[in-house]
This record gives C-alpha cells, structure tokens and sequence, in this order.
C-alpha cells in the first residue's frame, strides 16, 4: 500500500512537468505572437518567459497563502478544535507526512481543501458546518482524501495548474488588446497584407483558445485526483465506508454553496462549492466527478 | 574478450548490487525504528494521560473500583514490557479497559458535564486514534521490510548482512481473547 501511494507521488512529478512543459510552449507561443505584433518576435518570446517565471515564483511561493485569504479560512489552534487537531495528527501519523496547519471558515456548508505547496508547508481547511455534523468517522474520511491529496503533491500540482492559468490567460488578454490597440498600426506600416491577416487570425485563435484548453486539461485531471484522493484516504483510515457516508451528507447538504468560493478555488475542495450541475458540457467544465459514482467506488473497496 | 574480465565484471556487479541491497534495507530499516518511536511517543502520551483521568473520575465513581484498577494495571504492565509483543499486548489491554471504563461513565450525568473530564476524554480519544494509526503504519513498513528480506534473491544476502525479520505491533490471537474485562 505504502508502494501504491509511492508510484502516484512520482507519477504526478512526472505529469506535472509535463503540465508545466505544456505550459511553456503555450507561453512561448503567445509570446512569439505578441511579439510578431510588435514587430519583434524574440522580444515577446523573452519577455513572456520571464514574466511567466517571475509570476509563477510567486504564486508558487505565496498561493497559498493567498488561496487560504481569498476563501475566507482562518487558522485554528488545537486548544479551540482539538477534535480537528486529533484526527489531523492521527492520519498524519498515518500517512507519514507532518501534520499540516488547520483552518477554518465560518459557513454551513459541508466542505473542505488542501492547500500548500509541498507537505511541508500544507494547511487543511474545514467548515464549521462540516465539523458540526460528521461524526468521528466520517471527518476521519475527509481528513483522509485530504491528506492523500497532500501527499501526492496534488495541493503543488493544483497550484501550479491555476498559476500557469493565471498567467496564459493574462499574456492571451494583452495579445487581444494589443489587436485592438497599437499592434495593428505598426504591422500595417510594414505592409506584409496577406500575412498580417494571417497573423491576426491565428493570433485571436490563439488568444482566445489557450485559456480553455488550459481551464480543461486542469479539470480533467483535477477529476482523476478526486477518485485517487478517495482510494488513498481509504487507505489511510482502512474504513471506506467513513468516506463513504460523509459524502452522502454532502450530497444531502441542501445549502452546498460556500459563500467565499469561486471559480479559482473550486477544484481545491472535497466537493465542489456550487450548486449541482448536470450536463455534457458542465461535466466538462467541473471539477470534481458526480459523488454518486465516488460513493459507489468506495462501496466496492 | 579475456575471460579474467568477464569474472571481474560479474563480480564487480554482484557487489554493487549488495551495496544497493545493503543501503536500501538500511532505510528501510531505520524507517521501522522511526515509526516505533511514533507509537511509543503516543503510548506515553496517553500512560501520562492516565493519572489524570483517574483521579477525575474516582470522585464520581462509588461502586466500580476494579474498572479503574484495571486500567491502571494496564498502565503499568506497558511501562514494563520488554518486547515489541507484550508492548501490544499490553496497550491492547489498556486500550479495552478504557473502553469498558468510558461505557460505565454513561451511567453518571455529572461526570459526564464535567468539563475536565470531557476534555480528557477527547485527550485519551484521540490519542487512542494516533496509536492506531501509528500501529498502521509501523506494520506496514516492518511488512515492506519483511517481504523485501525474504524475496529472492534478497534473502540469500539479507541473512550475510545479518538482517532479520521485524516484528509486528500486535498482540497474538490467542491472547487478544484472553484479555477479560470486568465490569
């Protein structure tokens, strides 16, 4: 078991450079564009790059940080929650990790998430509404999933992912702007019609595709994560049917919506934070796969 | 090629693989002495927790002195055990006279308002958990351990290098049934 975890650890440094490759290439691709626009093609490429290094240092170092303020969550200490601290040193002890920081935000909702950039520097978030209606068990099962999302790096790779995002959508914004603006007059002074209309249509394509298909290739493996996340929390407590239950709570919660979550924390909780959508097009767009099909794969364990 | 270099070749890399061997064992190894220290801090925690407990609840509690003699009987037989075995099966003990102590506290609403004793209870709970958990995990290296010492062709070198199989934290079948709580 201790082997199962360790393949995915290394499974995921591996996807996450490739992610980050991806990336690259992306950056690099728009940089060139911006740069054709402003007549110079290595000028964009250099200045992307190193834009893009500097932005994602940090949002690398202080995500989260700045993840954990955005929603709302406030640290606790063990004296206030003790029940919280137990079950977090005890599978912490389990899963062999230290025990990471503890938040809280203040909402009725049934959620949770792990942040941070390595387990080292990992916090766990809960709701007080959370705390208030899982028993022992069942907090254990959430602790669980979140811990194994700890320890498999998916709370660095999460991070990453919506960093590098963060800063493509961006560079694809200025590329768009600059259509509009001053790009536009330079090139046509150069007089190159035909490929300057090329030029134009491949960059808006650009522009305007690489956010999405980075918001996909995110959630496709934020969803992949959550099953991972689930098997492995089951291994942790060695008690499926904790989880199990926990999520059937969730599912039942009639009031699903953390206040403070929004679309660049959703894919960092348990469940996600907004009312349930169905659909070809949402289920492509969520970040999390349906609880149903997660309860009934932790009834088969 | 001159058969004297395919010796020295086949030699040179049956060492290099015991000196792998050797090293990765050696990790594994201080891995089962980590993770046994993770139990015995957490079985102290709650030997220290103890104490306590039943000075709190001795003031309620009238008519069930041998529940409480019993748990602090167990207590002192872990501070006493010698191997990894009776250890478990000492802290299994414990953790069943708790148990059978923590049910009788039901029957007194007083203690069980008491603010000091429900902290207490929380405390010995969830330590109760961490050795659970640490158990867990003790077992699951010293299995990983085990296998890799008894694999072939591990095992022709793991007895050389004077590796042996670890133990597990657990109490025997038969005696886990032997331990009787008394109500």
């Amino acid at each position: 078991m201790t082997r199962l975890m360790f393949d995915e650890v290394r499974g995921n440094k591996i996807r996450s450079w490739l992610l980050v490759s991806f990336f690259i290439v992306l950056i690099g691709l728009l940089g060139a564009v911006i740069g054709l626009v402003y007549n110079n093609l290595y000028l964009g490429l250099a200045i992307a790059l190193v834009f893009s290094l500097i932005y994602s240092m940090i949002g690398f170092f202080s995500g989260g940080s700045m993840i954990l303020s955005l929603s709302g969550a406030k640290p606790v200490t063990k004296k206030e929650y003790p029940h919280l601290y137990h079950t977090l040193e005890g599978l912490a002890i389990a899963a062999d990790i230290p025990t990471p920081k503890g938040y809280v935000i203040e909402d009725s909702a049934l959620n949770a998430f792990a942040t941070g950039r390595d387990p080292k520097h990992a916090s766990v978030t809960v709701t007080t509404g959370l705390l208030k209606v899982m028993d022992r068990q069942e907090l254990e099962g959430v602790i669980a999933h979140e811990l194994s999302h700890v320890k498999n790096y998916d709370i660095r790779f999460m991070m990453l992912t919506a960093v590098l995002i963060g800063i493509v959508t961006l560079l694809s914004d200025f590329l768009l702007r600059s259509f509009l603006w001053g790009g536009g007059r330079r090139r046509s002074s150069k007089s190159s019609g035909n490929l300057g209309l090329i030029l134009i249509v491949a960059g808006l394509l650009l522009a305007i595709l690489t956010p999405i298909i980075g918001q996909l290739v995110k959630l496709a493996i934020s969803r992949k994560r959550e099953y991972m996340a689930d098997a492995n929390g089951a291994i942790l407590t060695r008690y499926p049917p904790g989880l199990a239950s926990a999520l059937a709570k969730i599912a039942k919660d009639p009031d699903p919506l953390v206040d403070k979550a929004n679309k660049a924390t959703a894919h960092l909780f348990i469940s996600t934070p907004f009312r349930d959508t169905k659909g070809f097009v949402n289920g492509l767009f969520s970040t999390h796969p349906s609880i149903e099909e997660r309860i009934r794969r932790l009834n088969e364990m | 090629m001159n058969p004297a270099w395919i010796i020295l070749i086949v030699v040179a890399v049956i060492v290099l693989l015991i000196i792998f061997l050797y090293n990765s064992l050696i990790r594994l190894k201080n891995q089962v002495k980590n993770s046994f220290a993770q139990i015995d801090v957490q079985l102290k925690r709650r030997n220290d927790l103890i104490p306590n407990l039943v000075e709190t609840v001795k003031g309620y509690m009238k008519h069930e002195k041998e529940t409480l003699e019993n748990v602090t009987r167990a207590r002192s037989a872990i501070l006493k055990a010698k191997n990894i075995e009776d250890k478990a099966k000492a802290s299994n003990m414990l953790s069943d006279t708790l148990k059978s102590l923590f049910a009788v506290t039901e029957n007194y609403p007083d203690l069980k308002a008491n603010q000091n004793f429900m902290q207490l209870q929380e405390e010995i709970t969830g330590t109760e958990n961490k050795i659970s958990y640490a158990r867990q995990h003790f077992n699951d290296i010293v299995m990983v351990f085990n296998t890799k010492i008894q694999t072939f062709p591990n095992n022709m070198f793991a007895n050389m290098l004077h590796f042996k199989e670890e133990a597990m934290f657990e109490a025997k079948e038969e005696e886990r049934k032997n331990v009787k709580v008394k109500f």
